[in-house]
């Protein structure tokens, strides 16, 4: 039903959008809201759109109330009745907004705050489907398709006005004018799937702060990808000496402790891309957090190793992440960086603390590739 | 006579007549009522207007609707009664409600319309309200086809942050005085002389004093007139009068003072309004609406409207208990010097002159009083502990809200001092051409609470919008009188 509000409730809506764009790196940084994510929909809390006017300042003054109670009793910390103090209609409530917004919208707000081009991804056209999508009604078509409801109520239709049609008697005879069948449309859908292989170094060094951070920008890699491909799949795998493939929700709460050996984790994701993931039909995107420990030099070049031949040849983009942790050394982003200088396909980043997750994302996606 | 739509269906049509045949009865006198029946959705979207259903577009609305919406979503809040001040009055029912809730609303409303068309606030207000909003939908509309959404939607907001910076007195006073005719041509300068005998004259008058005396007068006249020559607190009168708009600005700046001045005394009477409507819903609806076999889901809902949560203030509550108790005082006879004397707890207790004269009292109170009178006339000691009033305040080392008295003096002063000009500051303008060049210098009344800084800031950049000269603004912060200034880039404050 089209409202006359809907002029003025689109143009509030593009205001808040505009709020959160605005603020889009406070929101990145900012991890606790991430939780409120529905299917399609994530709830943002907005502060609360005010008019400036002359008013007092404290807010503090208190009031009058009624009710049963000793002097000297609390009754909490907000502000009683504050909806309570008759101003009910004439003003907007005090509280802060939550405003729901769809995942695309979001992706969107992001890739325009961030400036990231779209992902041209590689190999399209390559497979091409097609998928039928029934669009409406015709009057020719198989029997299999005919519309049941339609074609009686033409039927009806025609019996009324050439007067055949007797209420005592309600037979509806359709003719064969009168059949309605569903029409279709045949639309090429180019496909192009996407995995996201997330590796995180779960070893003593990476604590509770370092997680987050990897939490946050993995969420936002994610939204960007999801608004980029249409089947997007996600892998996760965590290592110490030891690399395991794991579900999500593990994922993000495993914490263990012991040595870090990275090539094991690159020995994995490579296992997973050859049986899972051929190259020729995905687009593939491992995604390496760590605090950039590693158990020896000689681990670090048998990473390398792994690297350039399994991994680099079948990946679009391979990104590296390096939180930084009290306890890490920080030596592997270095080592990378030296081993491929030059590589297009590489992309690594510092993050030092939260504020740095909305440069990282810039760094990882803003190749389009 | 019940107004006929095609929205409203016979059964409601039928119980309209015999509510307001009852209310009639009991002496309310209302102007036709015309309900209307809504779904929720358009319910939410009037509301979010404010009661209109024609009303320009501006976020705010959207904003409004958005929050009624998720209210509604989420099972907070529901919309029970909504009704405009106009003649004819209009109001909604809420489609799906049951028919005690229905019945309920329409005594409610018929109250609020008796208020409406009673009370002395309202006089003033125009009564075509309905028409004069899609006007200014209208006009705003046009302006924003010709001027752009932009451009005339960050004008309209630079409005509102100042619509509260009206004088919901004036239009009951005349505060000035149209410069009179003979005023135009100036007299002569004329100096007082002492009598005095001719022969005495020039001894008791000397020509040199009364010729210094004459320059002195000459050059108080001559000197340029303050602008406005007294403070004024319709500070968007001033404006409209002087401030360089371009005429589709100065057309919405009217619009948004009209409908302040149009929404002023519903913020006036609230408690009064809403006392008014909620004794009388209940009182028609007992006494002769309901059937028995409604008189549970009644209560039930009746309850829910009048409730207080713990440490609330709910208007509905306070008016309709305020006005039971005048009722019962002037029944009574609990009132005059006798009455205020006698301090014997049990006279005053069994105190009973029979006199009945509660009903005629409260339609007194109904046509002559705001909530500020009300509250101050009414809200007696007795009152104050019978329904356990308090008042609170934050305590600033647990940061928490906390009960600091019963008392009640205080109770009562603070209650009237946050009915006074609706919690806000007083501002008026002082000078339109402040130190000769062309600045605006507001001056707040203080009363020992001071502005919202980053507020005051905010509204001085709205007023700069509107002046397009240096804003000045006097107050005082933390005991300390201050300027604080905006030259339309930099804000600046200095002691004062």
């Amino acid at each position: 039903m089209a409202l006359r509000i809907d002029s003025s409730y689109n143009r509030f809506r593009d205001i808040v959008r505009g709020k959160i764009k605005q603020n889009l790196r406070k929101y990145i940084s900012n991890g606790e809201w991430l939780g409120r994510q529905g299917k399609d929909v994530i709830s943002i809390p907005v502060p609360q759109i005010e008019m400036p006017r002359f008013r007092f300042g404290e807010r503090g003054q208190g009031g009058v109330g009624q009710g049963p109670g000793k002097v000297g009793d609390s009754l909490g910390p907000g502000e009683p009745g504050e909806d309570g103090r008759g101003r009910a209609g004439s003003e907007p409530g005090q509280h802060v907004l939550e405003v729901e917004v769809a995942m695309e919208e979001l992706a969107e707000i992001l890739g325009e705050g961030l400036e990231l081009p779209r992902i041209k991804p590689k190999g399209k056209e390559r497979l091409i489907t097609q998928r039928d999508r029934y669009i409406g009604i015709r009057r020719v078509g198989p029997e299999s398709l005919r519309h049941f409801k339609r074609t009686f109520r033409q039927a009806l239709k025609r019996q009324i006005m050439m007067g055949s049609y007797d209420p005592k008697r309600p037979v509806v005879v359709p003719a064969r004018e009168d059949k309605r069948y569903r029409a279709w449309r045949t639309v090429p859908m180019p496909q192009s799937n996407a995995v996201m292989v997330f590796i995180m170094d779960v070893s003593g060094s990476m604590g509770d702060e370092q997680k987050e951070i990897v939490r946050i920008a993995s969420f936002w890699i994610d939204t960007w990808l999801r608004s980029q491909y249409r089947g997007l799949e996600s892998r996760f795998i965590i290592h110490d000496a030891n690399a395991k493939a794991v579900d999500r929700d593990t994922f993000f709460r495993t914490r263990e402790s012991g040595g870090t050996m990275i090539s094991s984790a690159y020995k994995l994701c490579a296992k997973i891309i050859d049986e899972e993931f051929p190259p020729s039909e995905w687009n593939i995107y491992p995604f390496q957090f760590s605090d950039g420990d590693n158990w020896s030099a000689d681990d670090t070049s048998l990473c390398m190793e792994i690297l350039k031949k399994d991994i680099l040849p079948k990946v679009n983009l391979f990104c590296y992440g390096q939180v930084e942790s009290p306890y890490g050394s920080g030596q592997f982003v270095g080592d990378l960086r030296g081993t491929f200088p030059d590589d297009d396909n590489v992309v690594t980043s510092e993050i030092q603390n939260r504020d740095d997750i909305a440069d990282c994302i810039r760094a990882f996606l803003g190749k389009g590739k | 006579m019940p107004h006929r739509t095609a929205q409203l269906p016979d059964f409601l049509v039928e119980i309209q007549r015999s509510i307001e045949e009852v209310a009639r009865g009991y002496g309310l006198d209302f102007w036709e009522t015309r309900f209307e029946v809504l779904d929720y959705k358009r319910m939410q979207e009037v509301a979010a207007f404010g009661g209109f259903p024609v009303r320009y577009p501006h976020w705010r609305f959207g904003m409004e609707f958005d929050h009624l919406n998720k209210g509604h979503v989420y099972g907070l809040s529901q919309i029970y009664e909504m009704v405009i001040n106009n003649d004819p009055a209009y109001a909604y029912l809420l489609e799906g409600n049951s028919l005690v809730d229905q019945k309920m609303v329409m005594a409610h409303v018929l109250g609020h319309v008796d208020f409406f068309k009673n009370n002395y606030y309202f006089s003033k207000t125009n009564r075509k309200m309905m028409d004069s909003m899609a006007n200014h939908a209208t006009r705003v509309r046009r302006h924003v086809e010709r001027h752009g959404l932009d451009k005339v939607e960050s004008f309209i907001d630079v409005c509102l942050s100042l619509d509260n910076l009206i004088d919901p007195m004036s239009p009951f006073i005349t505060r000035h005085e149209p410069p009179k005719a003979e005023d135009k041509e100036e007299p002569p300068v004329e100096v007082p002389r002492l009598r005095a005998k001719p022969y005495m004259e020039k001894f008791i008058n000397p020509p040199e004093y009364i010729d210094e005396r004459r320059r002195k007068l000459k050059e108080e006249r001559d000197k340029p007139k303050k602008n406005p020559p007294e403070p004024e607190r319709d500070v968007l009168l001033f404006l409209l009068q002087q401030a360089p708009l371009e005429p589709w600005e100065r057309d919405v700046l009217e619009i948004v003072r009209d409908e302040a001045y149009y929404f002023a005394p519903q913020r006036q009477t609230k408690i009064l309004n809403e006392g008014w409507a909620a004794y009388w819903h209940s009182k028609l609806m007992t006494e002769k609406i309901l059937h028995a076999s409604e008189i549970i889901d009644y209560a039930d809902h009746n309850a829910a409207v009048l409730a207080a949560a713990p440490g609330q203030f709910n208007p509905y509550k306070v008016g309709i208990t305020l006005l039971r108790h005048v009722e019962e005082r002037w029944d009574k006879g609990r009132f005059g010097k006798d009455w205020n004397e006698c301090d014997d707890y049990d006279t005053r207790r069994t105190w009973d002159k029979h006199l009945g004269l509660g009903r005629q009292k409260i339609f007194e109170v109904r046509r002559l009083y705001n909530d500020l009178t009300f509250i101050d006339e009414f809200f007696t000691e007795d009152f104050c502990y019978e329904n356990q009033f308090f008042s609170f305040s934050k305590n600033t080392s647990s940061g928490n809200y906390e009960i600091d008295s019963r008392e009640f003096n205080r109770v009562k002063a603070k209650l009237l001092y946050q009915l006074t000009n609706f919690g806000e500051p007083f501002m008026f303008v002082e000078d339109g051409n402040h130190e000769n060049r062309g600045e605006l210098l507001l001056r707040q009344r203080h009363e020992g609470v001071d502005l919202h800084l980053d507020h005051a800031r905010a509204t001085m950049e709205a007023l700069h919008r509107v002046w397009r000269r240096p804003i000045c603004v006097l107050t005082v912060v933390e005991s300390k009188p201050r300027m604080l200034r905006y030259d339309g880039s930099e804000h600046s404050d200095r002691a004062a």
